[in-house]
């Protein structure tokens, strides 16, 4: 079913309120990530609002698209969107990396309602999403797995035999979104490791690629029923083209904003241009 | 492979054999038990399972944090996986996934630890585990099994499908002594006490309960009279056993093929020190050392693993009674 323009207005006035939202719960706590969360927020709303076969009233189906944050560390986001989509109250933001509290500074399947995953050690999500994938798969239910990756997560080998292994099993229930905002911790990624020609390589290894504007929720949704429509054998790779820090003018493409605390002026600042008040 | 005779039935098989078909024998019929194996499935003998169902035998070649990354996503969909290789890589490449989706989330994982010990002797310390108990008892969440014998293997497999949660079981490459019936009954948590003693207790796990036995034996004829505990569940550990034995017999030697750092010894003096329980202790491992290449059992014996290590540790450590 194609993106109506109500729908697309809708989501994206969602996004707005998930970065502002962010950006205070991020303020409030004085740790966290902005970075990695303001960026990979379409890919998010996108995936539990309009794609993923999703039921907070129905957490546990068997049936249910798993979603694996690969990229832990963009924590702040996903549970702005659970929040909305239903699995806990919005206010729990408040509790964010705080003791007791069911917001861990990154994603645990024991503390918070609807995470499909813990994560937070990069390179490990992807080896498991795929075999959540083939252990969908063998009990036939249907159901697909999205794995979101970054910049960071790439780094790491595991990424590269989850690759491998994906083409070997066949699993085209698996779709990979590569938040590509080509930024890590330390700077550019063509600083600290030089990426190269991802498409192609991502492709050398068997899978099939896609491009699109990950800020775009037209472009997502589009690349994600592109993916989707593909049941030959092999798993996809979506490269979203995006942004560090998105919507946030002096944190865009900006690796000190990867992991800093949000003082008050810059609070006021990114409040100012995120609107919302 | 030292063949000697313990009195009880020497079987022939090692313990890999009895791995690989308690996996066919327990997995076959039960459509959620998947088997990962990294490029070593002739050697694990996971190939047996791989023959019986190859729709749930997945070879993920020589990558074993994946396997583990893998087994993860397998069991967050309701699936049992066991995931294979030698035992040093399971414990070392696949910490990581060990640790966030087995430890912290408490993901129902299989870590099979093929080859524990010094048992792929000839390919040298590159290849031994003697850590592994060491690395894997520090994980919460996680249980870890040593197996002594074939019909303790074949029970581990049974109760690692049965019993939720992860696990880390070190099984060995080669032939162990034949400690147990194939009637035994085992229970998660519970030690065997296979022979009672009242002047010393030796706690083993492994290779080291058959020559605990020896051991006993021989030191019976120098008027010692050793308990033997097969300590095969070194987490949860038998505290109670270990405690009463400890109180009764007076003095403890602990028997691990696996360093002196951190296993079972450590495990067992954690344990008695902190019930106050001040017994003398001994422990007969790896002296915090890395092995050589060589004949199995050339190396258990070079690096005092065998019965005459035991019997003088037991001997000393019986010497320190007040």
């Amino acid at each position: 079913m194609g993106l109506t323009a109500e729908r697309k207005a809708y989501l994206e006035k969602l996004c707005g309120k998930f970065r502002r939202d962010v950006v205070d719960a991020l303020y409030k706590a004085q740790t966290g990530h902005p970075g990695g969360s303001l960026s990979v927020c379409e890919i998010l709303t996108t995936l539990y609002f309009e794609k993923a076969n999703v039921d907070p009233q129905n957490p546990e189906k068997p049936d249910r698209d798993r979603i694996v944050l690969c990229k832990g560390h963009a924590a702040p986001m996903l549970y702005r969107v659970l929040a909305e989509k239903g699995f806990f109250p919005v206010e729990e933001m408040k509790t964010l990396r705080r003791l007791n509290t069911r917001l861990q500074g990154h994603p645990s399947v024991k503390h918070t309602p609807g995470v499909d995953l813990s994560t937070g050690p990069l390179g490990a999500g992807l080896s498991a999403a795929l075999g959540m994938a083939l252990g969908l798969r063998l009990s036939k239910t249907g159901a697909r797995v999205y794995a979101v990756l970054g910049d960071g997560d790439v780094n790491e080998g595991m990424v590269w035999e989850a690759c491998m292994s994906a083409v070997k099993f066949k699993a085209d229930n698996l779709v990979a979104i590569y938040d590509w905002n080509r930024v890590q911790l330390d700077g550019k990624s063509a600083d600290i490791m030089p990426q190269g020609d991802m498409e192609a390589k991502f492709s050398a290894f068997g899978w099939r690629c896609l491009t699109c504007g990950g800020h775009d929720i037209k472009s997502l949704c589009d690349a994600i029923d592109k993916a989707n429509a593909y049941p030959d054998g092999r798993p996809v790779m979506i490269l979203a083209d995006t942004v560090k820090g998105k919507g946030v003018s002096f944190m865009e493409g900006q690796n000190t904003w990867h992991g800093k605390a949000i003082s008050e002026a810059d609070h006021k600042r990114a409040a100012a241009e995120l609107g919302g008040d | 492979m030292p063949r000697r005779n313990w009195g009880a039935i020497e079987m022939a098989k090692a313990i890999r054999e009895v791995y690989g078909e308690a996996l066919v024998k327990y997995g076959r019929d039960n459509p959620d038990v998947v088997v990962l194996d990294a490029d070593v499935s002739a050697s694990t003998r996971t190939a047996l399972f791989q023959a019986a169902c190859p729709e749930r035998f997945f070879n993920v070649g020589v990558a074993e944090a994946n396997m583990a990354a893998m087994a993860a996503g397998f069991a967050s969909v309701g699936k049992i996986p066991f995931i294979n290789s030698f035992a040093t890589f399971v414990t070392t490449l696949a910490l990581l996934p060990a640790r966030i989706f087995g430890s912290y989330s408490k993901l129902n994982v299989k870590f099979m630890g093929a080859y524990g010990g010094l048992s792929d002797a000839y390919d040298g310390p590159s290849h031994h585990a003697i850590e592994d108990v060491a690395i894997m008892r520090a994980l919460p969440n996680f249980r870890v099994y040593v197996a002594s014998d074939e019909a303790l293997t074949d029970w581990l497999v049974k109760h690692a499908i049965e019993s939720e949660g992860p696990m880390y079981i070190r099984l060995s490459r080669d032939v162990f002594p034949s400690v147990y019936g194939s009637d035994t009954a085992f229970e998660d948590g519970n030690g065997k006490v296979l022979r009672d003693g009242k002047d010393v207790t030796i706690v083993a796990c492994g290779v080291m309960v058959g020559f605990a036995l020896e051991a006993a034996k021989a030191l019976a004829l120098e008027g010692i009279d050793a308990k033997v505990v097969d300590m095969f569940t070194i987490k949860p550990l038998d505290e109670e056993l270990l405690l009463v034995s400890a109180r009764t017999t007076g003095a403890v030697v602990t028997a691990e093929e696996h360093s002196v750092v951190g296993g079972l010894g450590g495990a067992a003096a954690e344990t008695l020190a902190a019930a106050g329980t001040l017994v003398p202790m001994g422990f007969v491992g790896l002296a915090d050392c890395h092995a050589e290449c060589g004949s199995y059992k050339e190396l258990l014996s070079k690096y005092r693993l065998d019965v005459s290590a035991l019997v003088a540790k037991v001997r000393e450590t019986v010497g320190r009674k007040g």
